[in-house]
């Protein structure tokens, strides 16, 4: 189904991405970069768990229904240590604009890739640095988005890092498995899922919620997004999404998970993505900065006291 | 997830079933059109839905199939939750959301025994499903099917275009929101159109505006103009802007009618004008 041009080597041969019949492939710096000659992770025996050294936390941010990586950012940026965030949304990696950071390339060295740096504490890497062309589309497979995956957490030097946050597509398909699957030595700490108030949103982050169940993933907890809405010129509050199952809130007191906290719609957010802009910086005063704020100590408070239980674990 | 576990009256084969294709499942109907978009949560499950009920409203008989596996929202859109599938002869029979049977429906979500059951399969399982979806429902005489799609540009979108592209030319609309990281999403998707062969009817812009029901100001809360300019930068039609509207979100919680329910509402025009412009797109289309 991918077109492939006259005379392609195989996404996995040594001239894979080299060769002259890839000039102008689109896959052509994909391949170049090594990640179709990845086995594929879903073989018996394809090799050992990838190696994610020098972190101590590992969240996985789940976006039951996709909440344009905001929260991915804001965890980031609040958190005054060092942070890594690996975008796995491989067909739609959003993460390089929210950021300010189109346009960036990967460099190589011998200890890796090195992620980009959004600030000297965050690191990023995403599939979209290494696209040539705004237009160009990821129309891969699972097997090979897995590989992809695979070669983020293995050949990216993100050096010593105390998060490092994984932004995830919505669903419950490869990304999701695979992840969980090569973090599994590594510890994940928990996943935080979005939503927002309505029942449509809510019906798949209940399946979001049973996957985590299902594969032993510790829920830390779910964000609220769009909330509610308030009318700049009246100040009045407004619901553009009514949450007419009772929202996340009577959700998460039915499933036990914990409710981090509610984030209302402000314009400005989805104006400072588009710019690449910081949207703490750019408004500190708005009630959604100080929604992700708390969000965001309730979220290292759990991380706090994973990370003491589990050495507690180790010395009994 | 094995077939034991889970699964309502009609059960999907295992991948070493060899698939009869059945053209004669896919021979009643008209025009086939996927509903695509780069990013989730733009609203692709809304606007098919509410495509729809516009073209019900016109008079057509229309099908909704609902390939997004992970996240199938469709049957709660149409108050269908809960509702069986059976089998004919010919394969399963669609759910019908009415009598006159003028809207039809098939969603992994009537074959789960549990609605909140996670559908956690990889690549080649899905695939699997969405051939059977293609071949094995007995859709009958249809003027046109809508295919709802999950975000993106993967397996579930290589497997139905490959399934249905014996059939009839597709026709794909492509859903985003006016800010730039969704329009950026869907110029990729854009490209996921031009490689598969799919003829681009138009780009819809979503969540364009909301007016405050307290003072009627209209605010920009995803920015604006994006999706136009992505029309006009891919030269492809664009076929409207529907605002943000609490009811139409209502609605569609509910499972109500939107076109008929709320003619007065800020997305009606919006939504019929769309419909409207696929109806007077099909001759493009089937030349």
């Amino acid at each position: 189904m991918e077109e492939v041009p006259h005379g392609c080597p195989g996404a996995d041969s040594a001239q894979a991405g080299r060769g002259a019949s890839c000039q102008g492939c689109p896959n052509q710096r994909l391949c170049a970069s090594g990640a179709g000659a990845a086995p594929d992770p879903g073989e018996e025996g394809a090799g050992p768990e990838p190696e994610v050294k020098g972190t101590e936390h590992h969240l996985r941010v789940q976006m039951g229904n996709a909440g344009w990586g905001l929260l991915t950012a804001s965890l980031a940026s609040f958190v005054s240590r060092r942070v890594a965030l690996l975008d796995i949304d491989i067909c739609g990696p959003s993460i390089p604009k929210i950021m300010g950071l189109e346009g960036e390339q990967v460099h190589q060295s011998g200890s890796g890739w090195s992620p980009v740096y959004v600030e000297d504490n965050l690191g990023v890497m995403s599939v979209g640095f290494l696209l040539g062309s705004p237009d160009d589309a990821v129309i891969w497979r699972g097997p090979k988005k897995n590989g992809m995956i695979k070669q983020f957490l293995r050949d990216v030097d993100w050096g010593d890092v105390d998060y490092l946050i994984v932004d995830t597509p919505p669903g419950t398909s490869d990304e999701h498995l695979s992840v969980v699957q090569y973090l599994a030595a590594a510890h994940i700490d928990g996943a935080v899922i979005i939503t927002t108030p309505q029942e449509v949103s809510l019906q798949d982050v209940r399946k979001e919620i049973s996957f985590c169940h299902k594969v032993k993933l510790p829920i830390i907890g779910v964000v609220e997004n769009m909330s509610t809405f308030v009318c700049p010129k009246c100040k009045k509050e407004s619901q553009i999404f009514p949450p007419t199952t009772g929202g996340a809130e009577a959700m998460c007191q039915d499933l036990n998970v914990p409710l981090l906290g509610k984030v209302p719609l402000d314009p400005h957010i989805g104006k400072s993505c588009d710019k690449g802009q910081s949207f703490f910086v750019e408004a500190p005063d708005s009630p959604a900065t100080k929604a992700y704020k708390s969000i965001i100590q309730r979220i290292q408070g759990f991380c706090g006291s994973h990370q003491s239980n589990n050495k507690n674990h180790v010395n009994s | 997830m094995t077939s034991s576990e889970g699964w309502r009256c009609a059960q999907p084969r295992t991948s070493q079933t060899r698939f009869s294709l059945e053209p004669r499942n896919l021979a009643s109907v008209q025009h086939i059109i996927l509903v695509l978009s780069g990013k989730g949560g733009v609203g692709k499950s809304t606007i098919s839905t509410e495509l729809a009920l516009a073209l019900r409203h016109e008079g057509k008989k229309v099908g909704i199939l609902d390939v997004d596996l992970c996240g199938p929202s469709i049957p709660r859109m149409f108050r269908a939750q809960g509702k069986a599938v059976h089998q004919c002869d010919r394969g399963w029979v669609p759910v019908f959301v009415d009598q006159e049977q003028s809207i039809s429906l098939m969603s992994v979500g009537f074959l789960l025994e549990k609605p909140d059951e996670a559908v956690v399969w990889r690549g080649p399982k899905k695939n699997a499903l969405i051939k059977q979806f293609v071949s094995d429902v007995a859709w009958g005489e249809l003027d046109f099917l809508v295919v709802d799609t999950p975000p993106g540009t993967s397996d579930e979108h290589m497997a139905i275009v490959e399934a249905l592209r014996p059939y009839r030319p597709l026709g794909a609309l492509v859903v985003t929101t006016p800010q730039a990281v969704s329009v950026g999403d869907v110029r990729r998707e854009l490209t996921f159109c031009r490689k598969t062969g799919l003829q681009v009817m138009g780009v819809v812009e979503n969540m364009s505006g909301f007016a405050c029901p307290h003072c009627a100001e209209c605010t920009n809360v995803f920015s604006t103009g994006g999706g136009e300019e992505l029309a006009q930068l891919a030269g492809v039609p664009f076929l409207g802007s529907v605002p943000l509207d609490p009811d139409l979100t209502r609605s569609l919680e509910e499972g109500r009618d939107f076109i008929q329910e709320f003619p007065k509402s800020p997305a009606f025009p919006a939504l019929t004008s769309i419909a409207q412009k696929v109806l007077q797109g099909m001759p493009a289309l089937l030349s």
